[in-house]
């Protein structure tokens, strides 16, 4: 276990997360996807505090990593419930008008 | 030894519990693997001696995973959560651009001249962590607990199912509000 190999299994983690967040039409797979990017940025800075400066004030930087995951799905739940009950949609297709 | 098989394992896990989420086929099955590869990093969190970090992600996730699995009946159905199905569109230029980013972090990851370690972890590190937010790193501690409340606030502004903007318009200037049963005097 080095911080390479630590950041490789992180940089798998947050690809995987991306092709989701890309090709998943779904808003609750799109925001899994997201949430695996998060996931392998959890991994990567445990790998960066560890084995770089394993000082108090970098778990610091995990905790708000973990603090925007939850930001995310809530707000993003709230949006989704919004968007199903004016729309009865849960694709994200169906609401691409509102990128404009 | 012991330690650097459970990394491997966990990571192998890990990411290919994330590359189900999107490849099984149905819903339900895509976020219990999420919660299986959230699960995975947070033991390997705990393998990088993050105790209490590792151990807020695990049970976070498993939460997460299971009101997501809530959301997912209650929008689809009972039936199209946990039948086969695949929604995905420009599914070639995603696996394109997520193998591309890979690829780049890796060669990144690989040919950078990674710094030696500074210092060495503290005896306790959870103990190490709540003496840094309840002391200088207080202001991210306090900027945390507002965005937590505007977060709550916010979710339940746009969950709500009548708010006030379903009452007065979207300029807030319809008069008398729209309400499905009107009361009051002249309303």
């Amino acid at each position: 276990m080095t911080l390479q190999t630590v950041l490789l299994v992180a940089a798998a983690l947050f690809s995987v997360g991306l092709y989701g967040a890309l090709s998943q039409q779904v808003v609750v797979m799109v925001m899994m996807g997201l949430e695996l990017m998060l996931n392998g940025l959890i991994l990567a800075a445990a790998g960066f505090w560890w084995f770089l400066a394993p000082d108090p004030s970098g778990q610091v930087l995990l905790l708000v990593i973990i603090v925007a995951m939850t930001v995310e799905m809530a707000v993003g739940f709230a949006v989704a419930t919004a968007l199903h009950r004016v729309r009865r949609v849960d694709m994200t297709d169906m609401a691409a008008d509102l990128s404009r | 030894m012991i330690t650097h098989v459970a990394f491997w394992a966990l990571a192998v896990i890990a990411v290919l519990a994330g590359a189900a989420v999107f490849i099984v086929n149905s819903m339900a099955r895509a976020s219990y693997s999420l919660a299986v590869s959230f699960i995975c990093v947070g033991l390997q969190v705990l393998l990088l001696q993050q105790n209490y970090v590792g151990v807020v992600t695990i049970l976070m996730m498993v939460m997460e995973m299971a009101i997501m699995a809530v959301y997912m009946v209650m929008f689809m159905g009972m039936n199209p959560a946990l039948m086969p199905m695949s929604m995905v569109h420009d599914k070639r230029h995603a696996l394109a651009v997520s193998i591309a980013v890979f690829v780049l972090l890796a060669t990144g990851v690989l040919l950078e001249p990674w710094p030696a370690r500074r210092g060495t972890p503290p005896d306790d590190v959870t103990a190490a962590l709540g003496e840094e937010l309840m002391g200088p790193k207080m202001l991210v501690m306090a900027a945390v607990g507002v965005v937590m409340a505007v977060t709550i606030v916010a979710g339940v502004v746009l969950a709500a199912h009548r708010g006030r903007y379903d009452r007065f318009g979207d300029d807030l200037r319809r008069r008398p509000a729209r309400d499905p049963q009107p009361g009051g005097v002249g309303r």
